[in-house]
């Protein structure tokens, strides 16, 4: 247990030295700190101060999937498609190490890049407490939701980076899966299907869907089934991770 | 330290590796030799464990690799042909994520670390990154990666690769000196490297080992091994080949080069002919023949090597030189030309 935990350590310190060499990640952090704020703040978008009630979830957790959509598969195209191109997979699996414990080291580093990101958003959470009395448990709910969310695109982002060794085609995968993720379960998309689609079919589309979880715990309602979803993805895409490097 | 049994790996219809196996005591050196494509680098992923086996058995230290792989790594260090590295970290970070990685602590990890440094010749560049290094100094990091842990057995594919002259020479003592303590396979294009360092040879083609033993045998195996070569000028070359198989009938005698006023014959078994010397001299004296040149070859490791790999090179190597002469004529390169 003690070396599994050491293990474990080394290789995510490893990877979030990488993550920190790089320009990549300092880049999209700016930018989605950026982007989030425009968004809050701008007139026509978020229109965070003339709503008129604190609340942060119109202004702020609404771009929340389409933002993560991007900014993850940017943190995860990296998890393994770059230990295939430059062949570093050929010493990392010649270690005495397990793969799994790989798997789980490099994932845990990249969701420790998402949860930098949302940290950075907090001062937030401090802003509308000084504007007016919001939920602040729906912000915790939203947060965590946020959070999870992101740790299972994610997941999914580390299965494609393992199934190519091009950055850019694991990318842009990530990023079609996930906004079909999201599509199949946004509301204005439900409605349009709604009338080409039987209604069984389309209930079981929205529960696949990650974005009624998501709208939940929007709501402050955290429900053990919507949590139970997204870990089943998370442990799904780290599974599959393993059995595809496994294989390599 | 190492047995590996019937290893075979296919990837699609690419049969890599057909049935190889290789034993290794501690104090062997094994050179793995072969063409380009011939397998080595399957066969060594294979024992490393970073390839899974399609069928065959390997075991390191007694332990086997598909039953803890955990454990045989332990005993395993490993130089992949292409020398990867994680880029963006500094030598020193690097080696110490791989001491941490190997399980070493504090003051072992500091140890092990300089000791590697030290023995790469890495001390000018511990604080670069790795990919502002030169290819060389690449190589040489990632060699201190494989020897880091100390390990009872190393497995380097094609060690030399990148390093200049003094280098390629400190790699050779160095792994020579290691073979002493550790089983070591190196795969290696670099056929003086064989002789340099090497205490047993293997020889792959098309997936499979055409051989295995010592360098000496492998040596042997070539048509020029023991063979003497002697060049003689006289009036008419032509007629010293019958004249010297009239005088030594239980002695092969094979034109080398031919030319108007000399000759270059290549003779086996002149041992079976007693006195040989002293009536070769003889004779050549009654006949006025001039002995340029006169050798014998141990036979070179590039000819047994050519001569293994290549089938159809096995039956045309005494005329490849004659081949060779022809195209060198400049009555023929018209036609060459031509074609
Ligand atoms: N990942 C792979 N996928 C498909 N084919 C492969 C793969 N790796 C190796 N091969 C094939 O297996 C054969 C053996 O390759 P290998 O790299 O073992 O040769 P080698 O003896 O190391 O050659 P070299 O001297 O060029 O390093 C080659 O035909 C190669 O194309
Ligand atoms: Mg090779």
């Amino acid at each position: 247990m003690t070396t599994w935990l050491h293990n474990f350590k080394c290789l995510a310190k490893r990877e979030l030295y990488s993550y920190f060499c790089s320009p990549i990640a300092y880049i999209f952090l700016v930018m989605f700190l950026i982007i989030i704020g425009i968004f809050t703040f701008g007139d026509s978008l978020g229109n965070f101060y003339k709503l008129g009630y604190a609340d942060l979830e119109l202004p702020f957790f609404t771009w929340h999937p389409w933002l993560f959509m991007i900014f993850v598969p940017a943190i995860g195209m990296r998890l393994w498609s770059e230990e295939l191109s430059k062949g570093t997979l050929e010493l990392l699996l010649t270690m005495p190490i397990n793969i799994k414990q790989a798997v789980l080291a490099k994932y845990f580093a990249g969701a420790f890049m998402l949860f930098l990101v949302l940290f950075f958003t907090t001062p937030l959470i401090w802003t509308v407490n000084f504007l007016g009395e919001p939920d602040n448990g729906k912000i915790l709910s939203a947060y965590l939701g946020s959070f999870l969310m992101a740790a299972a695109f994610l997941s999914i982002s580390s299965v494609c980076s393992a199934l190519t060794e091009n950055q850019v085609s694991s990318f842009i995968l990530t990023l079609v899966i996930c906004l079909l993720m999201i599509l199949s379960g946004f509301p204005p998309i439900l409605h349009i299907l709604r009338e080409y689609v039987p209604i069984q079919l389309l209930n079981l589309i929205e529960q696949v869907s990650i974005y009624p979880h998501y709208a939940n715990f929007q709501k402050g309602i955290v429900s053990l089934y919507d949590c139970f979803y997204f870990l089943a993805v998370i442990i799904w895409g780290l599974l599959t991770t393993q059995h595809i490097l496994r294989k390599k | 330290m190492l047995k590996a049994r019937h290893l075979v790996k296919e990837f699609g219809t690419i049969k890599a590796v057909m049935g190889v196996s290789l034993d290794l005591e501690k104090g062997d050196v094994l050179g793995l030799l072969g063409p380009n494509g011939a397998g080595k680098s399957t066969t060594m992923k294979m024992i490393t464990g970073y390839l899974e086996a399609d069928s065959g058995e390997v075991e390191i230290n007694g332990i086997n690799i598909e039953e803890d792989p955990i454990g045989a790594k332990r005993n395993l260090g490993y130089l992949p042909e292409t020398a990867p590295l994680y880029d963006e970290m500094r030598v020193i970070d690097f080696l110490n994520f791989i001491a941490e990685v190997r399980g070493l602590k504090g003051h072992q990890k500091r140890k092990h670390v300089n000791r590697a440094i030290e023995m790469c010749f890495l001390n000018q560049v511990t604080r670069q990154s790795i990919y502002t290094l030169s290819k060389g100094y690449r190589h040489r990091t990632c060699f201190a990666q494989a020897i880091l842990h100390d390990p009872a057995m190393l497995i380097l594919d094609e060690p030399t690769d990148g390093l200049d002259p003094n280098q390629k020479h400190e790699m050779r003592n160095m792994i020579k000196e290691m073979g002493r303590e550790k089983a070591i396979i190196v795969s290696t294009h670099i056929l003086e490297e064989v002789d340099a360092v090497c205490s047993r040879v293997a020889l792959m083609n098309y997936g499979q080992v055409i051989f295995n033993g010592t360098p000496e045998d492998l040596r042997a195996v070539s048509p020029d091994h023991k063979a003497l070569f002697v060049q003689l000028t006289a009036q008419n070359p032509h007629e010293i080949l019958l004249s010297l198989k009239e005088n030594f009938p239980k002695a092969k005698f094979l034109v080398d080069e031919l030319e108007s006023n000399y000759i270059r014959v290549k003779v086996h078994h002149h041992k079976k002919e007693l006195n040989f010397n002293d009536r070769f001299f003889s004779l050549c004296k009654d006949k006025q023949w001039r002995i340029d040149n006169l050798e014998t070859k141990e036979g070179r490791l590039d000819e047994v090597f050519r001569t293994l790999t290549m089938p159809n090179s096995r039956t045309d190597w005494p005329t490849a030189s004659l081949i060779w002469n022809k195209r060198n004529d400049p009555t023929v390169t018209g036609d060459l030309g031509k074609l």
